[in-house]
Protein backbone atom coordinates (compact mmCIF):
# COMPACT_ATOMS: atom_id res chain seq x y z
CA UNK A 1 0.00 0.00 0.00
CA UNK A 2 2.68 2.37 1.00
CA UNK A 3 4.64 1.69 -2.60
CA UNK A 4 0.94 2.55 -4.44
CA UNK A 5 0.85 5.89 -2.03
CA UNK A 6 4.37 6.83 -2.80
CA UNK A 7 3.57 6.15 -6.70
CA UNK A 8 0.90 8.10 -6.85
CA UNK A 9 3.19 10.86 -5.41
CA UNK A 10 5.44 10.71 -8.17
CA UNK A 11 3.29 12.71 -10.83
CA UNK A 12 2.62 15.76 -9.13
CA UNK A 13 6.13 16.08 -7.84
CA UNK A 14 7.29 15.67 -11.08
CA UNK A 15 5.25 18.46 -12.72
CA UNK A 16 6.18 20.72 -9.58
CA UNK A 17 9.78 20.49 -10.20
CA UNK A 18 8.71 21.14 -14.24
CA UNK A 19 7.36 23.97 -13.12
CA UNK A 20 10.47 25.11 -10.58
CA UNK A 21 12.47 24.51 -13.38
CA UNK A 22 10.59 26.70 -15.65
CA UNK A 23 10.71 29.30 -13.41
CA UNK A 24 14.06 29.62 -12.90
CA UNK A 25 14.93 29.26 -16.16
CA UNK A 26 12.56 32.21 -17.22
CA UNK A 27 13.68 34.71 -15.01
CA UNK A 28 17.47 33.93 -15.49
CA UNK A 29 17.15 33.77 -19.90
CA UNK A 30 14.66 36.37 -19.73
CA UNK A 31 16.64 38.60 -16.97
CA UNK A 32 13.52 38.95 -15.01
CA UNK A 33 14.54 41.84 -12.14
CA UNK A 34 15.00 40.64 -8.76
CA UNK A 35 11.92 43.16 -7.51
CA UNK A 36 9.45 41.81 -10.20
CA UNK A 37 9.94 37.64 -9.97
CA UNK A 38 12.75 36.55 -8.13
CA UNK A 39 14.17 33.04 -9.16
CA UNK A 40 13.36 29.93 -6.92
CA UNK A 41 17.58 29.97 -6.09
CA UNK A 42 17.50 33.39 -4.80
CA UNK A 43 14.27 32.76 -2.45
CA UNK A 44 15.70 29.58 -1.24
CA UNK A 45 19.03 31.34 -0.44
CA UNK A 46 16.95 34.38 1.44
CA UNK A 47 15.10 32.18 3.31
CA UNK A 48 18.36 29.95 4.23
CA UNK A 49 19.71 33.34 5.28
CA UNK A 50 16.63 34.47 7.57
CA UNK A 51 15.75 31.99 9.01
CA UNK A 52 15.47 33.36 12.38
CA UNK A 53 13.68 36.76 11.47
CA UNK A 54 11.10 33.43 9.49
CA UNK A 55 10.70 31.45 12.98
CA UNK A 56 10.19 35.07 15.33
CA UNK A 57 7.30 35.93 12.38
CA UNK A 58 6.14 31.80 12.42
CA UNK A 59 5.86 32.02 16.32
CA UNK A 60 3.96 35.06 16.71
CA UNK A 61 1.83 34.49 13.91
CA UNK A 62 0.78 30.84 14.63
CA UNK A 63 -0.07 32.00 17.91
CA UNK A 64 -3.18 33.96 16.70
CA UNK A 65 -4.02 30.76 14.33
CA UNK A 66 -3.67 27.90 17.11
CA UNK A 67 -5.79 30.12 19.84
CA UNK A 68 -8.42 31.43 17.55
CA UNK A 69 -8.97 28.23 15.92
CA UNK A 70 -9.35 25.87 19.17
CA UNK A 71 -11.66 28.31 20.25
CA UNK A 72 -13.76 28.96 17.33
CA UNK A 73 -14.04 25.48 16.18
CA UNK A 74 -14.38 24.58 20.00
CA UNK A 75 -17.09 26.84 20.65
CA UNK A 76 -18.76 26.36 16.76
CA UNK A 77 -19.27 22.37 18.07
CA UNK A 78 -20.88 23.20 21.32
CA UNK A 79 -23.53 25.62 20.21
CA UNK A 80 -24.42 23.13 17.52
CA UNK A 81 -25.23 20.62 19.78
CA UNK A 82 -26.74 22.99 21.66
CA UNK A 83 -28.90 24.60 18.91
CA UNK A 84 -29.45 21.28 17.60
CA UNK A 85 -32.15 20.68 20.47
CA UNK A 86 -33.97 22.95 19.84
CA UNK A 87 -35.81 23.03 16.33
CA UNK A 88 -37.02 27.13 16.59
CA UNK A 89 -33.03 27.61 17.03
CA UNK A 90 -32.04 25.11 14.24
CA UNK A 91 -34.25 26.79 11.45
CA UNK A 92 -33.84 30.70 13.23
CA UNK A 93 -29.51 30.09 13.33
CA UNK A 94 -28.74 28.36 9.98
CA UNK A 95 -30.03 30.75 7.21
CA UNK A 96 -28.18 33.05 9.24
CA UNK A 97 -25.07 31.01 9.95
CA UNK A 98 -25.17 30.36 6.03
CA UNK A 99 -25.40 34.02 5.49
CA UNK A 100 -22.46 34.94 7.56
CA UNK A 101 -20.37 32.30 6.36
CA UNK A 102 -20.75 33.96 2.73
CA UNK A 103 -19.75 37.69 4.06
CA UNK A 104 -16.36 39.15 4.25
CA UNK A 105 -15.56 38.26 7.62
CA UNK A 106 -11.98 39.45 7.47
CA UNK A 107 -12.93 42.69 7.43
CA UNK A 108 -13.59 43.11 11.03
CA UNK A 109 -9.30 42.60 11.60
CA UNK A 110 -9.21 46.24 12.13
CA UNK A 111 -12.16 46.44 14.80
CA UNK A 112 -10.43 43.25 16.09
CA UNK A 113 -7.23 44.99 16.51
CA UNK A 114 -8.67 48.30 18.08
CA UNK A 115 -10.10 46.42 20.98
CA UNK A 116 -7.74 43.41 21.61
CA UNK A 117 -4.80 45.41 20.64
CA UNK A 118 -1.90 44.86 18.30
CA UNK A 119 -0.41 41.69 19.49
CA UNK A 120 -1.73 38.42 18.90
CA UNK A 121 -5.11 37.77 20.59
CA UNK A 122 -6.79 40.12 18.13
CA UNK A 123 -5.48 37.72 15.50
CA UNK A 124 -6.84 35.18 17.43
CA UNK A 125 -9.98 36.93 17.73
CA UNK A 126 -10.50 37.13 13.82
CA UNK A 127 -9.94 33.34 13.51
CA UNK A 128 -12.31 32.88 15.80
CA UNK A 129 -14.91 34.42 14.28
CA UNK A 130 -13.95 33.19 10.81
CA UNK A 131 -13.70 29.44 11.92
CA UNK A 132 -17.10 29.71 13.99
CA UNK A 133 -19.67 29.78 11.52
CA UNK A 134 -18.28 26.78 9.09
CA UNK A 135 -17.78 24.89 12.21
CA UNK A 136 -21.97 25.83 13.33
CA UNK A 137 -22.97 25.03 9.75
CA UNK A 138 -21.55 21.95 9.00
CA UNK A 139 -21.77 20.25 12.52
CA UNK A 140 -26.10 21.01 12.66
CA UNK A 141 -25.92 19.50 9.17
CA UNK A 142 -23.99 16.60 10.57
CA UNK A 143 -25.93 15.81 13.35
CA UNK A 144 -28.69 15.45 11.08
CA UNK A 145 -27.33 12.71 8.97
CA UNK A 146 -27.99 9.58 11.21
CA UNK A 147 -30.40 7.83 9.31
CA UNK A 148 -34.21 7.42 10.47
CA UNK A 149 -33.62 3.59 10.65
CA UNK A 150 -30.31 4.23 13.20
CA UNK A 151 -32.32 6.48 15.36
CA UNK A 152 -35.03 4.20 15.56
CA UNK A 153 -32.92 1.38 16.70
CA UNK A 154 -31.74 3.71 19.09
CA UNK A 155 -35.11 3.72 20.67
CA UNK A 156 -35.53 0.27 20.76
CA UNK A 157 -32.81 0.36 22.65
CA UNK A 158 -34.27 3.44 25.17
CA UNK A 159 -31.41 5.11 24.98
CA UNK A 160 -31.75 8.56 26.51
CA UNK A 161 -30.94 11.53 24.29
CA UNK A 162 -27.74 11.92 25.55
CA UNK A 163 -26.86 8.63 24.63
CA UNK A 164 -27.86 9.19 21.21
CA UNK A 165 -26.22 11.66 20.61
CA UNK A 166 -22.91 10.26 22.01
CA UNK A 167 -22.90 6.62 20.42
CA UNK A 168 -24.85 7.56 17.12
CA UNK A 169 -25.03 11.23 16.10
CA UNK A 170 -21.37 12.45 16.89
CA UNK A 171 -19.91 10.01 14.85
CA UNK A 172 -22.21 10.23 12.35
CA UNK A 173 -21.40 13.81 12.38
CA UNK A 174 -17.73 13.44 12.54
CA UNK A 175 -17.24 13.18 8.80
CA UNK A 176 -18.58 16.57 8.83
CA UNK A 177 -16.97 17.98 11.53
CA UNK A 178 -13.85 17.13 10.18
CA UNK A 179 -14.68 18.85 6.78
CA UNK A 180 -15.06 22.42 8.39
CA UNK A 181 -11.75 21.61 10.32
CA UNK A 182 -10.10 21.36 7.34
CA UNK A 183 -11.33 24.54 5.64
CA UNK A 184 -10.62 26.04 8.86
CA UNK A 185 -7.29 25.71 8.55
CA UNK A 186 -7.02 27.61 5.75
CA UNK A 187 -9.17 30.09 6.88
CA UNK A 188 -6.76 30.50 10.22
CA UNK A 189 -3.96 30.90 8.60
CA UNK A 190 -6.10 33.71 6.42
CA UNK A 191 -7.58 35.42 9.15
CA UNK A 192 -4.60 35.57 10.99
CA UNK A 193 -2.57 36.78 8.54
CA UNK A 194 -4.81 39.13 7.02
CA UNK A 195 -5.01 40.72 10.43
CA UNK A 196 -1.19 41.17 10.75
CA UNK A 197 -1.98 44.03 7.87
CA UNK A 198 -3.57 46.12 10.20
CA UNK A 199 -1.26 46.51 12.74
CA UNK A 200 0.95 44.52 14.70
CA UNK A 201 3.76 44.33 16.99
CA UNK A 202 6.90 44.49 14.33
CA UNK A 203 6.66 40.98 14.26
CA UNK A 204 4.51 38.20 11.99
CA UNK A 205 4.12 36.89 8.74
CA UNK A 206 1.88 39.48 7.72
CA UNK A 207 3.64 42.08 9.16
CA UNK A 208 6.60 41.20 6.74
CA UNK A 209 4.54 40.78 3.97
CA UNK A 210 3.54 44.00 3.98
CA UNK A 211 6.41 45.59 5.30
CA UNK A 212 8.73 43.84 2.58
CA UNK A 213 6.62 44.63 -0.18
CA UNK A 214 7.21 48.29 0.93
CA UNK A 215 10.84 47.93 0.86
CA UNK A 216 10.61 46.17 -2.15
CA UNK A 217 12.44 43.00 -0.39
CA UNK A 218 10.13 40.40 -3.03
CA UNK A 219 12.75 37.64 -2.46
CA UNK A 220 11.68 37.69 1.17
CA UNK A 221 8.04 38.40 0.53
CA UNK A 222 8.53 34.87 -1.06
CA UNK A 223 10.25 33.44 1.37
CA UNK A 224 7.63 34.24 4.37
CA UNK A 225 4.97 33.10 1.97
CA UNK A 226 6.99 29.39 1.47
CA UNK A 227 6.87 29.11 5.15
CA UNK A 228 3.17 30.64 5.24
CA UNK A 229 2.29 27.55 2.51
CA UNK A 230 4.53 24.92 4.40
CA UNK A 231 2.32 26.10 7.79
CA UNK A 232 -0.70 25.88 5.88
CA UNK A 233 -0.15 22.42 4.36
CA UNK A 234 1.21 20.98 7.54
CA UNK A 235 -1.55 21.97 9.25
CA UNK A 236 -4.16 20.29 6.44
CA UNK A 237 -1.96 17.43 6.51
CA UNK A 238 -2.39 17.08 10.09
CA UNK A 239 -6.17 17.33 10.15
CA UNK A 240 -6.85 15.37 7.23
CA UNK A 241 -3.92 12.02 9.05
CA UNK A 242 -6.05 12.65 12.24
CA UNK A 243 -9.81 12.68 10.29
CA UNK A 244 -8.43 9.61 8.58
CA UNK A 245 -7.66 7.82 11.72
CA UNK A 246 -10.94 9.46 13.64
CA UNK A 247 -13.12 8.05 10.55
CA UNK A 248 -11.69 5.41 8.80
CA UNK A 249 -15.28 3.57 8.28
CA UNK A 250 -15.65 6.38 6.15
CA UNK A 251 -16.62 5.46 2.95
CA UNK A 252 -14.51 8.02 1.37
CA UNK A 253 -11.64 6.08 2.51
CA UNK A 254 -13.35 2.79 2.94
CA UNK A 255 -13.21 2.75 -1.02
CA UNK A 256 -8.98 3.38 -1.49
CA UNK A 257 -8.40 0.56 0.50
CA UNK A 258 -10.46 -2.10 -1.79
CA UNK B 1 -42.40 30.68 5.34
CA UNK B 2 -42.53 28.81 8.70
CA UNK B 3 -38.91 29.34 9.31
CA UNK B 4 -39.76 33.42 9.20
CA UNK B 5 -40.54 33.32 12.80
CA UNK B 6 -37.44 31.51 13.54
CA UNK B 7 -35.22 33.65 11.86
CA UNK B 8 -36.72 37.29 12.93
CA UNK B 9 -36.65 36.03 16.47
CA UNK B 10 -32.71 35.41 16.06
CA UNK B 11 -32.00 38.50 14.15
CA UNK B 12 -33.96 40.04 17.08
CA UNK B 13 -31.61 38.52 19.89
CA UNK B 14 -28.42 39.33 17.59
CA UNK B 15 -29.40 42.92 18.05
CA UNK B 16 -30.90 42.49 21.68
CA UNK B 17 -27.31 41.03 22.22
CA UNK B 18 -25.49 44.09 20.55
CA UNK B 19 -26.86 46.55 22.23
CA UNK B 20 -25.50 45.24 25.10
CA UNK B 21 -22.63 44.55 24.36
CA UNK B 22 -22.05 47.95 22.77
CA UNK B 23 -23.22 49.86 26.47
CA UNK B 24 -21.11 47.28 28.18
CA UNK B 25 -18.41 47.69 25.92
CA UNK B 26 -18.68 51.74 25.67
CA UNK B 27 -19.04 52.31 29.59
CA UNK B 28 -15.81 52.85 30.47
CA UNK B 29 -14.75 55.30 27.88
CA UNK B 30 -17.95 56.67 28.73
CA UNK B 31 -17.21 57.35 32.03
CA UNK B 32 -14.02 58.46 31.21
CA UNK B 33 -15.36 61.07 29.54
CA UNK B 34 -17.70 62.29 32.26
CA UNK B 35 -14.74 62.01 34.15
CA UNK B 36 -12.91 64.42 31.84
CA UNK B 37 -16.08 66.95 31.60
CA UNK B 38 -15.71 66.96 35.23
CA UNK B 39 -19.37 65.47 35.92
CA UNK B 40 -20.12 62.89 38.50
CA UNK B 41 -24.46 63.24 38.93
CA UNK B 42 -25.15 61.34 35.69
CA UNK B 43 -27.26 58.02 36.59
CA UNK B 44 -27.26 55.17 34.78
CA UNK B 45 -29.42 55.42 32.38
CA UNK B 46 -28.09 58.29 31.27
CA UNK B 47 -24.90 56.36 30.93
CA UNK B 48 -26.54 53.87 28.91
CA UNK B 49 -28.27 56.03 26.58
CA UNK B 50 -24.38 58.22 25.91
CA UNK B 51 -22.70 55.15 25.40
CA UNK B 52 -24.84 54.20 22.73
CA UNK B 53 -24.33 57.29 21.12
CA UNK B 54 -20.40 57.78 21.29
CA UNK B 55 -18.78 59.52 18.46
CA UNK B 56 -15.94 57.40 18.25
CA UNK B 57 -17.16 54.03 20.82
CA UNK B 58 -15.62 51.05 20.71
CA UNK B 59 -18.98 49.28 19.48
CA UNK B 60 -21.35 51.77 17.86
CA UNK B 61 -24.87 50.89 18.36
CA UNK B 62 -27.21 49.37 15.90
CA UNK B 63 -28.51 52.65 15.41
CA UNK B 64 -25.44 54.64 15.10
CA UNK B 65 -24.43 52.47 12.16
CA UNK B 66 -28.26 52.35 10.64
CA UNK B 67 -28.04 56.09 10.49
CA UNK B 68 -24.32 56.17 9.18
CA UNK B 69 -25.51 53.90 6.24
CA UNK B 70 -28.13 56.03 5.34
CA UNK B 71 -25.81 59.16 5.27
CA UNK B 72 -23.64 57.84 3.48
CA UNK B 73 -25.49 55.82 0.89
CA UNK B 74 -28.63 58.22 0.49
CA UNK B 75 -27.52 62.13 1.73
CA UNK B 76 -24.06 62.22 0.20
CA UNK B 77 -23.92 62.33 -3.21
CA UNK B 78 -22.49 59.22 -5.18
CA UNK B 79 -19.41 61.31 -6.59
CA UNK B 80 -18.13 62.00 -3.36
CA UNK B 81 -15.31 59.93 -1.57
CA UNK B 82 -17.04 60.07 1.63
CA UNK B 83 -20.34 58.22 0.07
CA UNK B 84 -20.20 54.53 0.52
CA UNK B 85 -21.62 54.39 -3.12
CA UNK B 86 -18.69 55.64 -4.43
CA UNK B 87 -16.94 52.88 -2.70
CA UNK B 88 -18.94 49.97 -3.36
CA UNK B 89 -19.59 50.97 -7.05
CA UNK B 90 -15.48 50.57 -7.48
CA UNK B 91 -14.92 47.66 -5.18
CA UNK B 92 -18.03 45.86 -7.34
CA UNK B 93 -16.42 46.31 -10.66
CA UNK B 94 -13.53 44.79 -9.51
CA UNK B 95 -15.09 42.11 -7.83
CA UNK B 96 -17.54 41.04 -11.21
CA UNK B 97 -14.50 41.75 -13.64
CA UNK B 98 -11.82 39.50 -11.39
CA UNK B 99 -15.23 37.08 -10.87
CA UNK B 100 -15.44 37.02 -14.49
CA UNK B 101 -11.64 35.72 -15.24
CA UNK B 102 -11.65 33.60 -11.96
CA UNK B 103 -15.12 31.82 -13.74
CA UNK B 104 -13.65 31.22 -16.87
CA UNK B 105 -10.43 30.31 -15.85
CA UNK B 106 -11.96 27.71 -13.29
CA UNK B 107 -14.22 26.17 -15.60
CA UNK B 108 -11.26 26.16 -18.51
CA UNK B 109 -9.61 24.10 -15.73
CA UNK B 110 -11.89 21.89 -14.39
CA UNK B 111 -12.82 21.09 -18.40
CA UNK B 112 -9.03 20.01 -18.95
CA UNK B 113 -8.37 18.02 -15.54
CA UNK B 114 -11.59 15.93 -16.67
CA UNK B 115 -10.90 15.43 -20.15
CA UNK B 116 -6.81 15.30 -20.18
CA UNK B 117 -6.04 11.94 -17.87
CA UNK B 118 -2.67 12.27 -16.76
CA UNK B 119 -2.96 16.26 -15.83
CA UNK B 120 -5.92 15.26 -13.35
CA UNK B 121 -3.10 13.10 -12.03
CA UNK B 122 -0.16 15.58 -11.92
CA UNK B 123 -2.75 18.68 -11.16
CA UNK B 124 -4.87 18.05 -8.76
CA UNK B 125 -2.55 17.76 -6.05
CA UNK B 126 -1.01 20.85 -6.61
CA UNK B 127 -4.52 22.49 -6.63
CA UNK B 128 -5.48 21.66 -3.71
CA UNK B 129 -2.30 22.04 -1.69
CA UNK B 130 -2.36 25.69 -3.28
CA UNK B 131 -5.38 26.10 -1.47
CA UNK B 132 -3.66 25.13 2.09
CA UNK B 133 -2.00 28.30 1.19
CA UNK B 134 -2.90 31.55 2.77
CA UNK B 135 -3.90 32.73 -0.46
CA UNK B 136 -4.61 37.06 0.83
CA UNK B 137 -1.19 36.81 1.87
CA UNK B 138 -0.04 37.12 -1.66
CA UNK B 139 -2.44 39.77 -2.53
CA UNK B 140 -0.14 42.90 -2.13
CA UNK B 141 3.01 41.28 -3.53
CA UNK B 142 0.45 40.84 -6.96
CA UNK B 143 -0.21 44.43 -6.43
CA UNK B 144 3.64 45.63 -6.46
CA UNK B 145 4.77 43.22 -9.25
CA UNK B 146 1.51 44.79 -11.22
CA UNK B 147 2.25 48.32 -10.49
CA UNK B 148 6.27 47.16 -12.05
CA UNK B 149 4.42 46.51 -15.39
CA UNK B 150 2.36 49.58 -14.99
CA UNK B 151 -0.82 47.68 -14.77
CA UNK B 152 -2.42 50.34 -11.64
CA UNK B 153 -6.33 50.98 -11.36
CA UNK B 154 -9.00 47.79 -11.14
CA UNK B 155 -6.77 45.10 -12.87
CA UNK B 156 -4.60 44.26 -9.79
CA UNK B 157 -7.35 44.01 -8.25
CA UNK B 158 -9.58 42.41 -10.43
CA UNK B 159 -6.33 39.84 -10.59
CA UNK B 160 -6.69 39.19 -6.83
CA UNK B 161 -10.67 38.56 -6.87
CA UNK B 162 -9.63 36.20 -9.98
CA UNK B 163 -7.15 34.63 -7.94
CA UNK B 164 -9.65 33.50 -5.11
CA UNK B 165 -12.46 32.51 -6.76
CA UNK B 166 -11.09 30.17 -9.64
CA UNK B 167 -10.36 27.55 -6.55
CA UNK B 168 -14.02 26.84 -5.54
CA UNK B 169 -15.27 27.00 -9.18
CA UNK B 170 -12.17 24.21 -10.32
CA UNK B 171 -13.17 21.72 -7.50
CA UNK B 172 -16.65 22.47 -7.86
CA UNK B 173 -16.82 22.40 -11.30
CA UNK B 174 -14.38 18.94 -11.60
CA UNK B 175 -16.56 17.07 -9.05
CA UNK B 176 -19.99 18.19 -10.92
CA UNK B 177 -18.43 17.08 -14.98
CA UNK B 178 -18.16 13.52 -12.74
CA UNK B 179 -21.59 13.73 -11.59
CA UNK B 180 -22.56 11.26 -14.45
CA UNK B 181 -22.47 7.94 -13.15
CA UNK B 182 -21.32 4.84 -14.64
CA UNK B 183 -24.09 3.66 -16.34
CA UNK B 184 -24.71 6.67 -17.93
CA UNK B 185 -21.46 7.57 -19.10
CA UNK B 186 -21.74 3.21 -20.47
CA UNK B 187 -24.92 4.38 -22.51
CA UNK B 188 -23.70 7.26 -24.07
CA UNK B 189 -20.73 4.81 -25.17
CA UNK B 190 -23.53 2.53 -26.42
CA UNK B 191 -24.44 5.35 -28.98
CA UNK B 192 -20.65 5.52 -30.18
CA UNK B 193 -20.94 9.26 -28.42
CA UNK B 194 -17.66 10.77 -29.16
CA UNK B 195 -15.75 12.61 -26.20
CA UNK B 196 -17.34 15.99 -27.00
CA UNK B 197 -20.59 14.77 -27.55
CA UNK B 198 -20.36 13.01 -24.17
CA UNK B 199 -18.63 16.00 -23.05
CA UNK B 200 -22.01 18.45 -24.81
CA UNK B 201 -24.57 16.35 -23.68
CA UNK B 202 -23.86 14.56 -20.71
CA UNK B 203 -21.69 16.09 -18.69
CA UNK B 204 -21.99 19.70 -18.92
CA UNK B 205 -25.78 19.46 -17.99
CA UNK B 206 -25.04 17.21 -15.23
CA UNK B 207 -22.88 19.56 -13.60
CA UNK B 208 -25.52 22.78 -13.50
CA UNK B 209 -26.21 22.29 -10.02
CA UNK B 210 -22.37 21.78 -9.09
CA UNK B 211 -22.03 24.90 -11.45
CA UNK B 212 -24.11 27.17 -9.54
CA UNK B 213 -23.35 26.41 -6.12
CA UNK B 214 -19.46 26.99 -7.09
CA UNK B 215 -20.35 30.40 -8.48
CA UNK B 216 -22.27 31.16 -5.33
CA UNK B 217 -18.69 30.66 -3.68
CA UNK B 218 -16.61 31.90 -6.14
CA UNK B 219 -18.90 35.19 -5.97
CA UNK B 220 -18.18 35.73 -2.47
CA UNK B 221 -14.72 34.65 -2.71
CA UNK B 222 -13.98 37.49 -5.54
CA UNK B 223 -15.52 39.98 -3.04
CA UNK B 224 -13.11 38.98 -0.31
CA UNK B 225 -10.17 39.15 -2.55
CA UNK B 226 -11.34 42.73 -3.74
CA UNK B 227 -11.31 44.39 -0.16
CA UNK B 228 -8.42 42.49 0.95
CA UNK B 229 -6.67 44.31 -2.13
CA UNK B 230 -8.09 47.26 -1.77
CA UNK B 231 -6.74 47.38 1.51
CA UNK B 232 -3.07 47.20 0.31
CA UNK B 233 -3.82 49.75 -2.56
CA UNK B 234 -5.96 52.04 -0.56
CA UNK B 235 -5.38 55.22 -2.47
CA UNK B 236 -7.84 54.08 -5.31
CA UNK B 237 -11.06 54.37 -3.23
CA UNK B 238 -13.17 51.28 -2.51
CA UNK B 239 -14.58 49.38 0.60
CA UNK B 240 -11.78 48.30 1.40
CA UNK B 241 -9.80 51.62 1.98
CA UNK B 242 -13.10 52.73 3.70
CA UNK B 243 -11.94 50.08 6.30
CA UNK B 244 -8.63 50.92 6.37
CA UNK B 245 -8.85 54.72 6.19
CA UNK B 246 -11.89 53.81 9.59
CA UNK B 247 -8.93 51.85 11.72
CA UNK B 248 -6.66 54.56 10.89
CA UNK B 249 -8.46 57.54 12.55
CA UNK B 250 -10.47 55.09 14.91
CA UNK B 251 -14.07 55.91 13.24
CA UNK B 252 -15.46 52.94 14.20
CA UNK B 253 -19.02 54.18 13.13
CA UNK B 254 -16.91 54.15 9.85
CA UNK B 255 -15.65 50.76 9.65
CA UNK B 256 -19.04 49.19 10.96
CA UNK B 257 -20.90 50.50 7.99
CA UNK B 258 -18.44 49.77 5.50
CA UNK B 259 -18.54 46.19 6.85
CA UNK B 260 -22.66 46.18 6.23
CA UNK B 261 -22.11 47.90 2.82
CA UNK B 262 -19.88 44.87 2.15
CA UNK B 263 -21.97 42.46 3.11
CA UNK B 264 -24.93 43.91 1.79
CA UNK B 265 -22.91 43.71 -1.43
CA UNK B 266 -21.94 40.45 -0.70
CA UNK B 267 -25.62 39.03 -0.22
CA UNK B 268 -26.69 40.71 -2.94
CA UNK B 269 -24.52 39.08 -5.73
CA UNK B 270 -24.48 35.62 -4.26
CA UNK B 271 -28.49 35.99 -3.71
CA UNK B 272 -28.52 37.10 -8.22
CA UNK B 273 -26.46 34.07 -8.52
CA UNK B 274 -28.72 32.15 -6.76
CA UNK B 275 -31.90 32.90 -8.04
CA UNK B 276 -30.14 32.38 -11.17
CA UNK B 277 -29.48 28.87 -10.60
CA UNK B 278 -32.37 28.03 -9.37
CA UNK B 279 -34.67 29.33 -12.10
CA UNK B 280 -32.06 27.43 -14.15
CA UNK B 281 -32.05 24.20 -12.64
CA UNK B 282 -35.95 24.06 -12.30
CA UNK B 283 -36.24 25.01 -16.18
CA UNK B 284 -33.49 21.71 -16.45
CA UNK B 285 -35.68 19.70 -14.50
CA UNK B 286 -32.79 19.77 -11.49
CA UNK B 287 -35.67 20.08 -8.93
CA UNK B 288 -36.85 17.01 -6.78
Amino acid sequence: MIDRRLADLVPPFLLGLVFLAAWELVVRAANVPAIILPAPSAIAARFVVSVPTLAADFWQTIKGVLAGYVLGCGSGLVVAILVDRSDFLRRGLLPFGNLVSALPIVGIAPIMVMWFGFDWPSKAAVVVVMTFFPMLVNTVAGLESASSMERDLMKTYAATDWQTLTALRLPAALPFVFNALKVNTTLAMIGAIVAEFFGTPIVGMGFRISTEVGHLGIDMVWATILVAALTGSAFYGLVAAIERRVTFWHASFRRREA
Amino acid sequence: MKSLLPITTVVLAVLAIWYVAAATLNADLQRDAYANAGRTDYSTAELIVDSLNMERPKLPGPHQVASEMVKSIVVISPTSKRSLVYHGLITLEETLIGFAIGAALGIGLAVVIVSVRWLDRSLTPWLIASQTVPIIALAPMIVVILNQFDITGVAPKAAIAAYLSFFPITVGMVKGLRAPDPLQLDLMRTYSASQSQTFLKLRAPMSAPYFFASMKIGAAAALVGAIVAEVTKSEDGGLGARLLAGSYYGQTVQIWAALFAAAALSAVLVGIVGLVGRIAEHRMGFVR
